[in-house]
């Protein structure tokens, strides 16, 4: 936390601000391309928001709620888990395979099945680079990299072999009608509200709520957070304090995999109800920015999550509209992330300035 | 550099070295320095005193061209100089000795001489014009160093030297030294002032920061105090004493001198046999180190920074493994393998005041009612179920904590950076001598700590040991050893070099045992 800043500037004003200036340069790359910025927000906003927008904008959502509580947690114990994508695709793995295996009586059952299946393997994928930073100090950054790309590679394999469904297509059989989860338009339908029918946004919204609740709680109420924190913060002062830097590594990590693994639960049970190829499509890495923007604080997440969800459906609202091309969209991502993540400074320096002058001139009179 | 014109012409004789009129200059909302003047004349030996914070540092970065004064003006010899950077420094003709040595650790000596002042694009002229030149230096002034050593493999005290050289290397007449004993031994320091008083003789100018008062009174001709950004008086050496000077460091009277009865020692609390420590590169640390703790006594280890203590402590703290040797407390062997933990140490009555409290002793970002509990979180007194941490009452700890350690501002929601350097060790001591701990380990009890709060930790100290407890000090401040022990143990090259009773032992004789040479055979 900065001591030279209130925390409402902190935590509210500079992201705003870093948004706005991203916003502003987004916009002239926008008219760069021949388009009229302002009606490309109207688009952007319109594709997210309207009846059936809205339910893909709460699907993406999810995902980087999930994504970005992963990297979120491990932040605290200051570790850079860049491995969200594959821990997220390996735990669609684990999610099919248990919903292949049976036939499920109930969704209740078939979710608590899966959502074990998805923390299981998310932590697991996270669990071997894990180790490998505590015990010999391979870092984290790199193994996780690597990482990802043995589980796109592990993916494939198995959708071109031995869990490829009859036919051609690189996917897996589709899981017995038991194993579906409820849509959000079933839930909101108990309370008499409309919502799109075919809108993929399910219950596992719910779930990344409950998660980003469950992170805050263990993050600034639990001793284990203290740990974390203070982990993070210091190794050397962990290790005087008694704590153990491989038990805080392990922790931390699996941690992590487990809440990018549960975006399989949304994606991999909730939606596709089969494993496809790529079907984490870089919400892994989104989940990093998500997690920078949110200043790893779960309502931050949450928030940013919330961002990203509108800019993905937006941005396929625009392309389909505009025919503006998707790497657009990608390029305003960029920008959002580099000024939220990299050049916070620039708004936070003149700011701090500010404050500290304003501070000077009201302890005088 | 740049000259006015206006001042060209009155180069004169008795102008002094340095002159500083009206210097001003703030960080945020911290006035570092509230107009400063001083006047040093030239060959003197000046002295500048004040706590930690008080602004000496910064106003010698604004004479050394690292910061830019807000307002104010500097003349050198008489000339109005404006220093813009360290480049203009040196052309200036200042040379600087910082606290923490600026050298390439793989160079060699001549190689950090010669750094950044090159004559040419190959580096065989200016090696042999420095090599004849840190001859000659070395005659003239006592600084001899073999110009061949690499800086790793050689002592601080001729690191320290090497500075020393470098700045004379530039042709410095005015050389500033920041802090320049604390790392060395009392022999090593004396050499120094032999040096700085040959440096005098000379006709060299030299500005000195320090806040050991002694040293003060045995070097300086003149010395400056300094409190709270401003500089409070500037006078004579010969015509004050440590006491006057402390007073107007800190603002009130103090008690130098530490009050305590002579220890009622009891019966041995832990016992440590020959304690061996090798590191990572095969490098022994400690070599078999014994020695028995009793109750009611305080323990001192003097001895060089570096030579086996920290990692005694370590090893003590449950941080760091031994290779070797065994500790007994209350007549059981605790585990000094790499498995052991800190935790458990702490609840075998082990409590640990460590040396570097930025790093170990507190989490800088944490609370105080975070720290007021490290190291002890998990106790049941500050659990509640599910992994929870019962904050409600470290809160409550933390506010009866800072009430009895008087820790200022008493906000146990203020983060350990918001405090100076003494609030932030009392509320490390706190934390640890409120678990009433058999055995206290205690590591540079008062480094970085300004006067007012040394006096108020070591009377801390004494009453611990006063209520019957083990305290096992170690510092590299050797008045604070001979202040605070019942028992001295020297410490060099990780054995223990001597025992001694403070009553009857004075610096001379530890200052040798501290640079491993036998008081008796000389050796």
């Amino acid at each position: 936390m900065n001591k030279n800043l209130p925390k409402w500037v902190d935590l509210g004003v500079i992201p705003l601000l870093t948004l706005a200036l991203a916003f502003g340069v987004s916009g002239l790359v926008v008219l760069s391309i021949g388009q009229n910025p302002i009606e490309v927000v109207q688009v952007m906003l319109q594709g997210a928001f309207n009846p059936f927008g809205i339910g893909h904008t709460l699907y993406f959502t999810t995902n980087f709620i999930f994504t970005g509580l992963g990297v979120a947690v491990a932040f605290h114990a200051r570790l850079f888990n860049i491995g969200g994508e594959g821990q997220a695709g390996i735990a669609g793995v684990g999610v099919a395979m248990v919903m292949l295996s049976f036939n499920w009586p109930h969704w209740t059952i078939a979710l608590l099945a899966g959502t074990m299946a998805a923390l299981v393997f998310g932590a697991a994928w996270a669990a071997i680079p894990a180790y490998l930073q505590a015990k010999r100090g391979s870092h984290i950054v790199i193994t996780t990299i690597m990482f990802n790309l043995i589980a796109t590679a592990v993916v494939g394999y198995l959708l071109v072999g031995p869990m490829q469904a009859e036919g051609s297509l690189p996917e897996s059989p589709r899981f017995p009608a038991g194993a579906a989860l409820p849509s959000l338009h079933d839930i909101l339908a108990v309370f008499g509200m409309e919502f799109d029918k075919f809108a993929p946004a399910n219950i596992s919204f719910f779930l990344a709520l409950i998660a980003a609740f469950l992170v805050w709680v263990l993050i600034w109420k639990t001793r284990l957070g203290y740990e974390m924190r203070a982990f993070g913060h210091s190794e050397r002062a962990a290790v005087y304090a008694g704590i153990s830097p491989l038990k805080i590594t392990m922790v931390a990590m699996l941690l992590s995999g487990a809440l990018s693994g549960m975006m399989a639960v949304n994606t991999v049970q909730g939606e596709a109800e089969r494993l496809v190829l790529g079907a984490v499509e870089g919400a892994g890495f989104i989940g990093i920015a998500v997690a920078l923007m949110g200043r790893s604080h779960p309502v931050g997440v949450v928030l940013a999550a919330f961002l990203f969800g509108i800019l993905t459906q937006g941005g396929a609202e625009l392309q389909f509209t505009l025919g503006v091309p998707a790497q657009m969209i990608t390029v305003i991502q960029a920008l959002i992330i580099m000024f939220t993540g990299s050049l916070e400074n620039m708004v936070r320096i003149p700011l701090e300035k500010f404050f500290i002058s304003a501070g000077k001139k009201g302890a005088a009179t | 550099m740049s000259v006015t014109t206006e001042n060209a012409g009155r180069l004169d004789a008795v102008a002094p070295a340095i002159e500083l009129i009206g210097i001003n200059k703030a960080f945020g909302p911290v006035q570092a320095n509230k107009n400063i003047s001083m006047t040093v004349a030239k060959g003197a030996i000046h002295g500048i005193v004040g706590e930690n914070g008080a602004g000496k540092s910064t106003l010698m970065s604004i004479l050394y061209g690292f910061y830019k004064a807000d307002s104010g003006k500097v003349k050198i010899n008489g000339v109005l100089t404006e220093i813009t950077d360290s480049r203009a420094a040196i052309a200036a003709g200042i040379g600087m000795v910082h606290q923490h040595f600026m050298l390439v650790e793989n160079f060699t000596v001549l190689e950090n001489v010669i750094l950044g002042a090159e004559d040419g694009r190959t580096l065989g002229p200016s090696r042999r014009r420095a090599r004849k030149e840190l001859k000659r230096l070395a005659d003239e002034y006592e600084l001899d160093v073999n110009p061949d050593g690499v800086i790793e493999d050689i002592s601080v005290g001729f690191q320290q030297r090497v500075e020393i050289l470098k700045a004379l290397y530039r042709q410095a007449e005015i050389l500033i030294l920041d802090e320049p004993t604390g790392v060395l031994t009392p022999d090593e320091a004396d050499h120094l002032f032999r040096i700085l008083r040959n440096l005098k003789e000379q006709g060299k100018t030299i500005v000195i920061i320090t806040h050991k008062l002694r040293e003060i009174m045995d070097v300086t001709d003149t010395v400056s105090v300094m409190r709270r950004g401003e500089m409070t008086t500037t006078i004579a050496t010969n015509t004050t004493s440590p006491e006057d000077l402390a007073e107007a460091m800190v603002g009130r009277r103090v008690l130098l001198e530490v009050d305590k009865a002579p220890p009622k020692v009891g019966e041995t609390v832990m016992e440590v046999r020959n304690l061996s420590v090798t590191d990572i590169h095969k490098v022994k640390r400690l070599k078999n180190v014994s020695f028995e703790l009793k109750r009611g006594e305080i323990l001192g280890i003097a001895g060089v920074a570096g030579n086996g203590q920290s990692e005694l402590l370590e090893v003590i703290a449950g941080i760091g493994a031994a290779s070797g040797g065994e500790i007994v407390m209350h007549g059981e062997s605790i585990d000094v393998s790499k498995h052991a933990n800190a935790q458990l140490r702490r609840r075998r009555g082990i409590g640990h005041v460590p040396e570097d409290r930025h790093q170990r002793g507190l989490v800088m970002p944490f609370m105080t009612w975070e720290n007021t509990t490290f190291g002890y979180h998990n106790e049941p007194e500050y659990s509640k179920g599910f992994g929870l941490a019962n904050q409600k009452y470290m809160m409550e700890d933390a506010r009866g904590k800072m009430e009895r350690f008087d820790i200022r501002p008493p906000n146990p929601q203020l983060v350990a950076s918001h405090f100076s350097g003494g609030n932030q060790q009392k509320i490390v001591l706190a934390r640890e001598i409120e678990r009433n701990p058999d055995v206290l380990l205690i590591g540079q009890p008062t480094r970085g700590v300004d006067i007012g709060a040394i006096e108020f930790i070591h009377q801390q100290i004494v009453n611990l040991r006063d209520a019957g407890k083990a305290i096992l000090l170690v510092s590299v401040e050797l008045d604070e050893i001979q202040a605070l022990s019942d028992r001295i143990l020297v410490m060099f090259d990780g054995e223990i070099q001597g025992e001694r009773l403070p009553e009857n032992t004075n610096e001379g004789e530890l200052g040798l045992l501290m640079a491993g040479v036998d008081p008796e055979t000389g050796k």
